[in-house]
């Protein structure tokens, strides 16, 4: 397998990444760690005329804490956000869902901003940022803009990029005081893409579930307390709601039972650390 | 910026198992065909080239990763390390190595190369890894003969060896 051929070019600089998109229009892809789009590349089930490389482009490879928020530039790796000494207590959430992207040789190269970009429903990052209520920031030649997650993912590998625009970076809100988190994922093996999976936030008597690869992006639903007696109601709708589909690799039954399932587990979690 | 136009060939230097060595390719050639085809590197073996397999893992500037998944011009100035660095001419195999023979920790042997590069990485940045850590470590790469249980066996070994060498 080897890729179409496509003009290749190396941005210095975020500025001139921008820059570079402007001038080639549409065609253009940018090619971050490449995890995802190398694949398509080889396999040929993407052609662009042109790639612009980002990965080594310095001012866009860094991971800080700032305002409230991990912020996490367009060529940092997802390993080195993993590998980052204080991350579960910066954004504990995070911490949880990390192991589960891919393998630690694809994590080595694969980028956080490179994951969101592509949009995958059952991606871990994703669902995290939207679990979290992050922020996508999105620059093209003239100006910058910051959309929520919620805004940003609008179905299967479809997101309010345009073709101009590169994603920057993206901000994960901190852990506040008194926030619990959970995570829990089902694939066939570790590492393989989520058949389902589910991310929980609870603060006070506030919970938050998001819901990967179920619907075409990861979708989240807010409760004011959930008590036993509405908890298994409750999923439910939620389950149903999310419209799943059949495919080859589970039944839309299947994946209801596991938002059930997966969901109940994670809102138990975050509950069980309340008392 | 640098700008390399489709169809032309371009030359691409890097270090090489610690020597500068330069080739001819394309944009779009991957950096696992470059070792193998263009610096005659065969050690680095390829498998089904989208990333799944495993057995194309090198090490780019000491972290390990997937070459088929790389182009080989993005490794421009930069240190690659294969399989065939692990030990001198004379050195006999590696610590490393060692342990997989002693321990049955390969059969066939084609995923093995890639193996190593992992765990070698693997090993610098987490000295004292537990089982469990060395089987999600080892996920990213597809072994058919092991059964992998002697290759945790032996990463392990290799980690208990290396950090009695340290606190002697």
């Amino acid at each position: 397998m080897k890729p179409y051929a496509f003009d290749y070019l190396a941005a210095g600089s975020a500025q001139e990444a921008v820059a570079l998109l402007a001038q080639l229009g549409g065609d253009a892809r940018i090619l971050a760690g490449g995890q995802s789009l190398m694949a398509v590349l080889n396999m040929r089930l993407a052609q662009p005329s042109a790639l612009v490389d980002i990965s080594a482009t310095a001012d866009l490879n860094y991971v800080r804490v700032e305002s409230g928020h991990l912020i996490v530039g367009a060529a940092a790796t997802q390993a080195s956000v993993e590998w980052r000494a204080g991350l579960a207590g910066e954004v504990p959430l995070l911490a949880l869902a990390i192991p589960s992207i891919s393998h630690f040789q694809i994590r080595n190269r694969g980028t956080v901003c490179g994951s969101v970009a592509h949009a995958d429903p059952s991606a871990e990052l994703p669902l995290v940022l939207t679990a979290l209520d992050g922020e996508v920031v999105l620059r093209n030649k003239k100006s910058r803009r910051s959309l929520k997650a919620r805004e940003f993912f609008r179905g299967m590998l479809t997101t309010a990029r345009q073709p101009d625009e590169l994603v920057e970076e993206v901000r994960f809100p901190l852990a506040r005081p008194g926030q619990r988190v959970a995570f829990l994922e089902f694939a066939a093996r570790h590492g393989d893409f989520a058949i389902a999976s589910a991310a929980a936030v609870g603060h006070g008597r506030l919970i938050r579930l998001a819901v990967g690869g179920v619907a075409d992006r990861p979708i989240v639903r807010e409760w004011e307390g959930l008590d036993e007696s509405v908890i298994d109601d409750a999923l439910n709708e939620f389950a149903w709601d999310l419209q799943a589909q059949d495919d080859h690799h589970a039944s839309a039954r299947f994946r209801r039972h596991l938002v059930r399932r997966l969901g109940k587990k994670a809102i138990k979690a975050v509950q069980a650390k309340e008392a | 910026m640098s700008q390399l136009k489709k169809g032309q060939t371009h030359k691409v230097t890097l270090t090489l198992n610690g020597s500068v060595r330069s080739g001819d390719c394309e944009a779009r050639t991957l950096l696992s065909d470059f070792l193998r085809h263009e610096l005659g590197v065969t050690g680095t073996h390829v498998g089904c080239e989208h990333g799944v397999c495993g057995a194309c893992t090198v090490q780019i500037d000491g972290v390990a990763q997937r070459s088929c998944l790389t182009l080989a011009v993005q490794v421009e100035g930069r240190r690659v390390d294969t399989v065939e660095g692990l030990s001198g001419p004379e050195d006999g195999l590696s610590g490393l190595q060692a342990a997989f023979r002693r321990n049955h920790a390969l059969q066939c042997g084609f995923c093995t190369a890639g193996i190593l590069m992992s765990c070698e990485d693997y090993l610098r940045r987490k000295p004292d890894p537990s089982a469990a850590e060395v089987r999600e470590m080892l996920s990213g790469h597809l072994c058919r003969c092991t059964g992998y249980t002697n290759i945790v066996k032996a990463v392990l070994e290799t980690a208990a060896e290396r950090r009695a060498a340290v606190s002697s």
